[in-house]
């Protein structure tokens, strides 16, 4: 069972080496003999550590390096220190990267996060045992409580921890004292990282564990497949409000909902851009209520308006409870497919075939092949004509330009933020009146008795 | 009895103080790691197992990998060979771009880990680590609904597309969902309806076109389609070798297929009827955080721990953009695109935000303000604005 915990603890551990590793190679640039930091001796009172840096000068490499602002550098900075790349020469405990004189140093990487993770309880066990023997009462308080339980939970090898103590402190005695501080330094950064003191964030929590696993086709695109993406970007800059603004405003800038109001599904007039879209694509004519309306108004005049309702039929059925689905099949089969139906719709005989075979054994996507048949007979045929007929050209044409409204500059004349029904609540009432419920494929496809 | 290697001594070949620092790899094999662990109960026989030569000089390695880089890049001008950003040479580049927070909803008591969308296009469901769903009107910041999930780590949540519930689960390996209930007095848990059952943690839920279909997918490595009424499993998908963290539904006309991503590095697009992976993309070389399709349908981009977004492209079946930046080193938990698809927004593990020009692959814009970790970013249903939830127990709607 000791090899089965250590191995999920190594099976984690290669989704947060990759965070690491790319951490390492911004450390590594920063130590490149040519390209990287320029790095100087630091006094600290009459002792001098050589290979360190300023704040100041990391700031300023990682704005050269990278071609970022100074606001980005010191947020990236600010990560190096908190991940253990980099520690504080003074004020150890104070993980941050200031923009100053104030010295750094790289960590060892026999200390980095990568490489001893995570961190083991006896070595914590042992420098807690160090600093407890080098200075009776120098643990801090949540360090002390740390000492304890440990001493509790480890006791079978405490004999061992003190000795280990002993034995690093006598070592560390005969060092020159420039190294040894260096060492205490780089040890106390490594355990205020992977045992912080309560109150500070632990910046190596990444939520629960997930498993991986430690790991191609050669195609071909020209540029003629690729066009299609900006031509799509083209063609909807205008309706991208985050891109181009939106007309009266946007709600969220100005606290005017009129937008959402003059888009709403049951408005007389729509929006000239609204309108505009639905000759984007049938997809959008469809996607719209509005639009979906105006289609079947056009279609009854050309009296092929069951195409739509058998389309909307089908979907229902695809998108509807399991239950159902027995009894809607039955409904469009009476409706639209049997010969004689009231709305009988024209498929190829082929296609009709299989369908009312498969009727048989009705399950959610037995209409698939007729529903499709329908959709791209719309699409070849109705769609266009739609879209170059009357209908339709006088709706542009009477479609709505909405006037753009201004925020506010004064404070007191803001506009109070409105709040709106819920949908739960529109569906409550129409409960509560009896109405049947709206059908869940509203949203999307509205119920055939609506229309 | 005990070893006598001491650790400081350790310490001293692998850094020496008083000359120029020395970099050292320390790569350890499968294998090796293993065993390490298998043998060292003490800390001392793992240092003495890591004292690695020092590997090749840097200079060597990093010319080796320009060459090969170089050799590349020639093998596909052969070939015309292009990508996106080289297509789109003649667009006008974007201009600045002023996006500020104009919402801010506090509430949640712990990190928030996933947020969606009403289709009114200004409500919002979000859930945290605590078990908290919260449901908000975005627009006046005001609270509507709150329920407490009986599990921790709520790291799906799912608005109905009716608006009338919403969906969610996480570490209890479920997915419920809730009918939101304008009776103050009732409580919501009361009419709760347990839909999926997975056999590890649920990653991500959606609603398919109607309330009545729910999508799943878990770290137990699939992906699952259930009826919402009976809770009956209506399609699984088997392919991840790993933990699958996120999916989205392609807004394609015959709307049948969906993407997921997950911890095989792998993104896999389903056909929602058979069941079978019909397309699959590898090219990230982490985790894979979140999957979103292009509008039109016919790309979908990723955000991963390898702190890169991708864009693939479905009908030449391959990686056509990378959006990346040398100066971004922690992973992208989260993308959605603008309305028209020219603006990728990502949230990244280091609290930003990025915004990058699809088209050209360059970032437009870097946005600051949450204190800790972007957990999840949707843009709003009309493109209005988009929304953003942290660790740090906020949620942001900024345009």
């Amino acid at each position: 069972s000791f090899i089965n915990a250590d191995f999920n603890i190594f099976r984690y551990h290669v989704a947060v080496m990759c965070l690491e590793n790319i951490m390492e190679r911004v450390i590594v640039s920063m130590q490149d003999p040519d390209m990287g930091m320029k790095m100087r001796n630091q006094r600290l009172l009459i002792t001098v550590i050589p290979h360190a840096m300023t704040g100041r000068d990391i700031v300023d490499w990682l704005i050269q390096k990278y071609t970022i602002t100074e606001e980005e550098a010191l947020h990236i900075g600010n990560f190096l220190v908190k991940y253990g790349y980099i520690y504080p020469l003074k004020e150890p405990r104070n993980l941050c990267l200031k923009q100053d004189e104030t010295p750094y140093r790289f960590q060892t990487p026999y200390y980095w996060t990568s490489t001893r993770w995570p961190a083991s309880e006896l070595d914590y066990a042992i420098y807690l045992a160090k600093k407890n023997i080098r200075k009776q009462g120098e643990l801090i308080e949540y360090e002390k409580e740390c000492y304890n339980a440990l001493h509790k939970r480890i006791n079978h090898t405490w004999d061992f921890v003190v000795m280990q103590a002993r034995e690093q402190l006598r070592a560390s005695k005969q060092r020159r004292k420039a190294d040894r501080i260096v060492l205490e330094c780089q040890e106390q950064a490594y355990w205020l990282i992977n045992r912080p003191p309560p109150g500070v964030m632990d910046i190596l929590e990444q939520g629960p564990d997930r498993r991986n696993v430690a790991n191609t086709r050669v195609q071909l695109v020209s540029g003629q497949m690729l066009a299609i993406f900006v031509k799509y970007c083209e063609q909807y800059q205008d309706h991208d409000p985050i891109m181009q603004g939106c007309l009266p405003s946007n709600p969220w800038i100005t606290d005017d909902i009129m937008y959402w109001n003059m888009n709403s599904e049951t408005v007389t007039m729509p929006t000239k851009l609204r309108v505009e879209r639905w000759s984007f694509s049938f997809m959008e004519l469809l996607n719209d209520p509005l639009g979906r309306k105006e289609l079947l108004t056009y279609l009854e005049k050309e009296f092929s308006a069951e195409n739509l309702c058998f389309w909307q039929a089908c979907e229902e059925v695809r998108h509807g409870e399991a239950s159902k689905i027995a009894a809607k099949v039955d409904e469009v089969y009476k409706q639209f497919l049997a010969p004689g139906a009231s709305r009988w719709v024209n498929i190829d005989s082929k296609t009709m075939e299989k369908t009312l075979e498969g009727i048989k054994h009705p399950h959610r996507f037995v209409l698939d092949d007729a529903q499709m048949h329908i959709y791209f007979l719309m699409k070849k045929d109705s769609y266009p004509r739609y879209l170059k007929s009357e209908l339709y050209k006088n709706l542009l044409a009477k479609a709505i330009v909405p006037q753009e409204t201004k925020k506010s500059v004064f404070p007191f004349m803001r506009r109070q933020r409105h709040s709106s029904p819920s949908p739960a609540l529109v569906t409550q009432t129409a409960e509560d009146n009896g109405k049947a419920k709206p059908s869940a494929a509203k949203a999307n496809a509205g119920t055939a008795s609506q229309i | 009895m005990y070893p006598s290697i001491h650790p400081s001594i350790h310490l001293s070949t692998l850094t020496s103080i008083s000359s120029s620092p020395v970099i050292i790899y320390v790569h350890l094999a499968v294998q090796q790691l293993q065993t390490l662990c298998f043998l060292a109960n003490f800390p001392l026989a793992k240092m003495a197992a890591q004292e690695v030569q020092p590997s090749e000089t840097i200079a060597k390695l990093k010319s080796e990998s320009e060459a090969l880089k170089t050799k590349l890049e020639e093998e596909r001008a052969k070939l015309h060979d292009v990508e996106l950003h080289q297509v789109a040479e003649k667009v006008d580049p974007l201009g600045q771009f002023v996006m500020k927070t104009r919402r801010t909803l506090k509430g949640h008591g712990n990190k928030v880990l996933c947020m969606d969308w009403c289709k009114d296009k200004r409500r919002i469901v979000s859930s945290s680590q605590d078990g908290k769903v919260i449901v908000w009107d975005a627009f006046t910041t005001n609270k509507e609904h709150a329920v407490t999930m009986p599990c921790t780590w709520v790291m799906a949540c799912a608005y109905a597309p009716s608006g009338c519930a919403v969906a969610c689960g996480g570490l209890d390996n479920k997915c419920s969902v809730y009918p939101l209930s304008l009776d103050k007095n009732e409580n919501l848990a009361a009419k709760k309806k347990s839909v999926a059952m997975h056999t590890n943690y649920l990653s991500a839920c959606s609603f398919t076109n109607s309330d009545m279909q729910i999508l799943t997918s878990s770290g137990d490595g699939t992906c699952a389609l259930w009826d919402v009424e009976s809770g009956q499993l209506l399609q699984s998908f088997h392919g991840h070798a790993a933990d699958v963290l996120c999916l989205d539904l392609a807004p394609s006309e015959t709307g049948n297929t969906f993407v997921s991503g997950g911890c095989d590095k792998k993104a896999n697009v389903w056909d929602m009827r058979s069941g079978q992976c019909i397309q699959s993309f590898e090219t990230h070389e982490s985790d894979i955080n979140s999957v979103r399709y292009y509008p039109s349908g016919d790309a979908f981009a990723s955000g991963s721990d390898d702190a890169t977004c991708r864009l693939y492209d479905l009908r030449a079946d391959r990686e056509v953009a990378i959006y990346s930046k040398e100066s971004i080193i922690f992973g992208a938990s989260s993308v959605d695109f603008s309305l028209s698809g020219r603006l990728l927004f990502g949230g990244y593990n280091d609290y930003t935000i990025n915004v990058w020009d699809v088209l050209k692959g360059t970032r437009v814009s870097i946005l600051f303000g949450h204190e800790n970790r972007v957990s999840t970013l949707r843009v709003s249903p009309d493109g209005t604005a988009f929304c953003s939830g942290s660790w740090d127990h906020t949620l942001r709607v900024r345009e």
